[in-house]
Order: structure tokens, then C-alpha cells, then sequence
């Protein structure tokens, strides 16, 4: 490596504060902790988020690219100022979200993946998400855009989101939302919840190391192709 | 009029089928339907499709003219029934009709729906077309909005709570789990939906008190019945179910002008003809299918077909009376709530299950000794309801 080059390519980092775990009762009664993963559980990351990209439906395979990007980028020290929060069951990944400080008032979310759906799992993460950058980042604003109708649904109606005009969200695509502290003050009783701290054991469980379904499992959790074979 | 028996069914699983068109979906439950009786070559003399919204969801209409040509019934009679989500109810009564006139001999009945072709609000909208369009939609009625304003008047005068609300979508996501038919097969408990401060995301109020988990699934999915006189029952090669009352009743377009809202008054004499038919009374049924498209519907029909007296189906609830090993067992599919609610293929969907149950083939979800097995296919609010008792033929 030439260490001068890399110093050039490699971006000089913001002071971050660290997003305090919680925990999360699932309509299934299970716990879902979620917490900040660290720079080191990238490959584990990558390993979940792989089976998406052959995944069209709900832009599954265009979320998870992204994404994909998005965590090697940070793993290699080119996206700037970067946050990853993930959800586990029993030390199982079902979700990741991710984003960026733009600035230092200005939040920048990227993605929303969940690996196990219909539990809202991607709605309890997007709240964290939108938690992070307000409250334990400090920042003023979140700017958000959507990919699939799922997301547009999720984020732009349930948070009653207005799109800007004259930026431009970092991932293109559909005009840009923006919340605000007043929205997500208000929006925040009915979508983010989770009590803090987390039981020392369910945190030990969930730090031990990323468990990660199979690819077929959570291509089938995706899909539920299971039920594809009786046709 | 000649007696008429369900000599073999179909279904595919419900869910999200993203690959498949709604006559691809009608075509593999009719074969599966004609595979299961094993009709061999012998020719169907008419076919009925239950289907609400294929126009609006799909853009496709004629769907029973389409099914006809795709699986070679030709030149089998065919119409489409629409009645809302009692279309495959209706369906199912047209066809057992027409064997019973003694016009027709073999009679396939399919019932389908694609809904997952739009997003669910859209769904939403399309289903909210059955409702009065100058007194009711145009003010933003919908059905989960119907269910809201029905339940707030039933819970009260009936002392339903919240908590037997969950405990129905409990029952039926646990019966969905022994359904590889169902759509949803997950389990839920009482403090992840309901007691846990953290519920109100998992199940946010959609129409208060109607929260997430009190509405069935945006489905698709059909399911198929083959119809045939009792005399011709030898010549298949399942045990024959016998139709052995249906009823159908209506009630007011509009919910404000019925003299009680909280009477489902059509549930009332469409169960009551189709005892009548059968000669048979609730506490003869040993399985029922009814239409929980809202949980409170499921505790309302049980009391209103004459299960439990008023006030008493939460109580039998509560009692395990209706579960799997319960002394009558409600939607042990999964009902519309677990299994799916494809709105038109819903009626005959019911009919399947009831005659897996009355056939012992209904795997870890059988009933024991079923015998006479009873469905309910609400249309409308209420508005329009098809019942029908059906008996296992020694």
C-alpha cells in the first residue's frame, strides 16, 4: 500500500457517538436486540447480504447492492463518517440499516434491509436509524429517499415526509425527504420504542458474534419459497 | 332437487405469487381439484369462477371464459360470479344449483383472486368499491374502518375486549403454522401484539380498536371444488362430501341503516336457511370455517349463526372451546386471518378445508371425527352471506 496515496483516498472522520443498544419485543414475543455493529463484523455483514442480490422482488437486489457497497466502503476506509445498526433474535441477523453524517447537522440515511419480514423488523430498525441521527448524533435533520414502494410506504407516509427541492439525496433516484425534529418528535410515540439497557445475558448473546442464516434460508425468509414447492 | 356432493378439491398455497396470473393461479386448482376426484377424461359440463376484482386489480374480466380455454374445458358452460368477497361463495351455491336442477352433471366451481398486483392501500381501495359509493366511499369508508366502527358498538354491549380480539389472531396464526396452504405462517403472542409497550409498532391501530393483527392479509391464491349428484358419487375415487344445506341472505348496502349495527342480520338467516336445508342445527357441527376478515367477525358470526348466545363466543374463546381439541373448532385453517383472504376465492376456499376435515386429510390440523363442517363467506359488511353445512357421506 502506498500509505501517501491512501491517506488521500482514505477521508478524515467525523467524532461519532456510539448508538446505545436496546431491546425490542417482536409481536412473535421474542427479543430483538439492536445495536451498533463495529467496522470488524463487515464480512459477517457481507455474508447476509449477499443472497439479496439475485433477489428482484421489492428491489431486494438493488437495496442489498447498494448496501453491499456501501459496507465494503466502510470496511476499507471509503465512505465517510459511516454508522451501522443491525437487529439480532437468539444472535440471528434478521436486519441491518445504515447511514452517514453529511454534515454535521445533516444526517444522510441510506438503507434498510430485513432479512426476516412481517414481523415489522425494518420498521423498529428505520426508527433506530432516525433515533441515532437526532438524538444520539445530535444532528438537526435526516434526509431520506426510497427505492421500493415498501420503503416509500414506511418511511415518506407513516413519518408524514414532504419532499425538498435543490439538493440532491446521495443515492438519486426519487426526490429527497427530509425529518425534521419536529416530525420525528412527533412520529416517535407511535414508531420507535425499545427499552435500554439491555439485559447483560440477551447483550452477551447478540455480541458473541453475528449468527447468519444460509443462503437459502434467508432467501426463502425473503421470498417464502417454502410455500412455492406445493404448487 | 337432486342431493349434491364435493367430489374433489383444490387449492394452491396462498401468499404472495408474484409469478403466477390470476388464470394461471384459477388453472392449477381447478387441475388440482379434477386430479384429486380423478375424473380421468370425463367431460366437465360447466364450470363457475368466483372472482371480485379482477378488473380493477388485474385488469382482466371474463376470467371463467379465460380458464375454460387455458385448461381445455371447451365446451364446458362458463361464467364469472362477482359478489364481493362472497364471490366464491356464490360461486359455489350457483354451482351446486345447477347439478342440483339436474342440468348439470359435473360442475367445476374455482374461485381466485390476485391481489398483490397492486400495492395494499390500492387493495384497500379496490375492496372499499362494495361499499355504498355516495353514503360510504366517498367519506373514506373502508372495510377495516366498517370493522373499527362495528367492533366499538359489539365489544361494549357484548363485554368483548382487546385482549379477545388478540387471542382470535393468536388461535388462527397458530392453526396457520399446521397449514401449508396458509399465507402467514408465523406465531404471534399476546404480549408481542398487545401487553408489551413495544406492541404498538408491531401492531399499530388501524381503525381504532381494529389494530394490525385484527386485519386479514392482502392474499392471492385460489382454491377449487368439483361438483356431482350424490348418485355419481362411485365414480370417483375420494369419499364424497355432501352439500347438505347452503343459505343466502342480504342485508342493507349501508351499515346507518340497518335498525341494529350490530346485528348481522344476513349471517342470521343465511346460517339458519342452511340449517333448515340441512336438517341439522349449530350444535350438530363438529368444525367451522368463518370469514374472520376482522378478528371481531369471528367472534360475531359464532354467536350470530347460533354457535354461542350473544356474549358468549369470547367466553368460549377464552374457554379453549374453539381452538384445535376444542368442542367446536373455528378456523382451524388459519381462517382468512392466517390462511389469506383472496377476496373472491375465499368462499370456496372454506369448502376445501371443511372437506379435508370431513375427509381426515387435514394433516396436524385435523378436527377428530368431523362430521359436519360449516362455513360462513360475509360479503359487503354483512351485506350479502352465503353459508353452507356440509356432511361426511358414510
Amino acid at each position: 500500500m502506498d500509505t501517501e496515496l491512501e491517506a488521500l483516498l482514505r477521508p478524515p472522520a467525523m467524532r461519532m457517538a456510539a448508538y446505545p443498544s436496546k431491546v425490542i419485543t417482536l409481536a412473535t414475543g421474542k427479543q430483538m436486540v439492536v445495536r451498533q455493529a463495529s467496522r470488524k463484523d463487515v464480512p459477517t455483514l457481507l455474508d447476509a447480504v449477499r443472497p439479496t442480490l439475485g433477489i428482484p422482488r421489492d428491489y431486494y437486489d438493488i437495496v442489498g447492492a447498494r448496501l453491499y457497497a456501501e459496507l465494503l466502503g466502510w470496511y476499507r476506509y471509503r465512505v465517510r463518517d459511516h454508522y451501522c445498526l443491525i437487529g439480532q433474535v437468539d444472535g440471528f441477523l434478521v436486519g441491518i440499516v445504515n447511514g452517514r453524517m453529511y454534515t454535521r447537522e445533516v444526517g444522510m440515511s441510506y438503507h434498510t434491509l430485513a432479512v426476516e419480514r412481517g414481523l415489522r423488523i425494518g420498521a423498529h430498525l428505520f426508527a433506530a436509524k432516525m433515533e441515532h441521527h437526532l438524538e444520539h448524533l445530535g444532528q438537526d435533520e435526516v434526509w431520506i429517499t426510497a427505492e421500493s414502494p415498501i420503503g416509500f410506504r414506511r418511511w415518506m407516509i407513516e413519518y408524514d415526509l414532504a419532499p425538498k427541492e435543490g439538493a440532491q439525496h446521495e443515492l438519486g433516484g426519487a426526490s429527497y425527504y427530509v425529518l425534521t425534529r419536529a416530525l420525528w418528535d412527533s412520529a416517535k410515540p407511535r414508531l420507535c420504542v425499545g427499552d435500554r439497557p439491555v439485559p447483560r445475558k440477551l447483550l452477551s448473546l447478540a455480541e458473541e458474534g453475528i449468527k447468519i442464516a444460509d443462503e437459502d434460508t434467508i432467501t426463502e425468509q425473503i421470498l417464502g419459497a417454502k410455500r412455492r414447492m406445493l404448487q | 332437487m337432486r342431493g349434491v356432493a364435493i367430489v374433489g378439491v383444490g387449492m394452491i398455497p396462498f401468499g404472495r405469487r408474484d409469478e403466477d396470473t390470476l388464470v394461471d393461479m384459477l388453472s392449477y386448482a381447478a387441475l388440482n381439484a379434477m386430479d384429486d376426484a380423478g375424473i380421468g377424461d370425463m367431460p366437465i359440463d360447466a364450470a363457475y369462477v368466483g372472482n371480485m376484482g379482477a378488473g380493477l386489480f388485474n385488469h382482466q374480466t371474463a376470467v371463467a371464459s379465460s380458464l375454460v380455454d387455458r385448461i381445455n374445458l371447451f365446451p364446458a358452460a362458463a361464467e364469472s360470479v362477482e359478489n364481493g368477497p362472497a364471490s366464491g361463495g356464490s360461486a359455489l351455491k350457483n354451482g351446486v344449483l345447477a347439478v342440483a336442477s339436474g342440468y348439470f352433471d359435473l360442475v367445476l366451481v374455482v374461485a381466485g383472486e390476485k391481489m398483490r398486483e397492486v400495492v395494499g392501500p390500492r387493495a384497500t381501495d379496490v375492496v372499499a368499491t362494495m361499499t355504498h359509493p355516495q353514503a360510504e366511499y366517498i367519506y373514506g369508508a373502508t372495510l377495516p374502518s366498517m370493522a373499527g366502527m362495528f367492533a366499538r358498538l359489539y365489544m361494549p354491549k357484548y363485554g368483548i375486549t382487546a385482549e379477545h380480539l388478540a387471542k382470535v389472531a393468536i388461535k388462527n396464526h397458530s392453526n396457520g403454522l399446521l397449514n401449508p396452504y396458509a399465507h402467514i405462517h408465523s406465531r404471534i403472542t399476546l404480549e408481542g401484539i398487545l401487553t408489551s409497550p413495544h406492541a404498538i409498532v408491531n401492531n399499530p391501530f388501524v381503525a381504532d380498536p381494529i389494530r394490525l393483527y385484527d386485519c386479514c392479509p392482502v392474499s392471492d391464491g385460489a382454491a377449487a371444488c368439483l361438483l356431482c349428484p350424490i348418485e355419481m358419487v362411485a365414480q370417483f375415487k375420494k369419499p364424497a362430501i355432501a352439500v347438505a344445506g347452503f343459505g343466502q341472505a342480504t342485508d342493507t348496502h349501508t351499515l346507518q341503516e340497518r335498525e341494529d349495527p350490530t346485528d348481522l342480520k344476513a349471517v342470521r338467516l343465511a346460517a339458519r336457511q342452511a340449517f333448515d336445508m340441512a336438517k341439522l342445527s349449530p350444535g350438530d357441527v363438529d368444525v367451522a370455517e368463518l370469514h374472520d376478515a376482522f378478528t371481531i367477525l369471528e367472534i360475531a358470526e359464532s354467536e350470530h349463526v347460533g354457535f354461542f348466545e350473544k356474549g358468549e363466543g369470547a367466553k368460549a374463546l377464552e374457554r379453549g372451546q374453539t381452538q384445535i381439541g376444542g368442542s367446536l373448532p373455528i378456523n382451524p385453517s388459519g381462517g382468512l386471518k392466517a390462511r389469506g383472504h383472496p377476496v373472491g376465492a375465499t368462499g370456496v376456499a372454506q369448502a376445501v378445508e371443511l372437506t379435508w376435515q370431513l375427509r381426515g386429510e387435514a394433516g396436524q390440523r385435523q378436527v377428530k371425527n368431523a362430521e359436519v363442517g360449516f362455513s360462513v363467506n360475509f360479503g359487503g359488511f354483512g351485506n350479502n352471506v352465503v353459508a353452507f353445512v356440509l356432511r361426511r357421506e358414510s
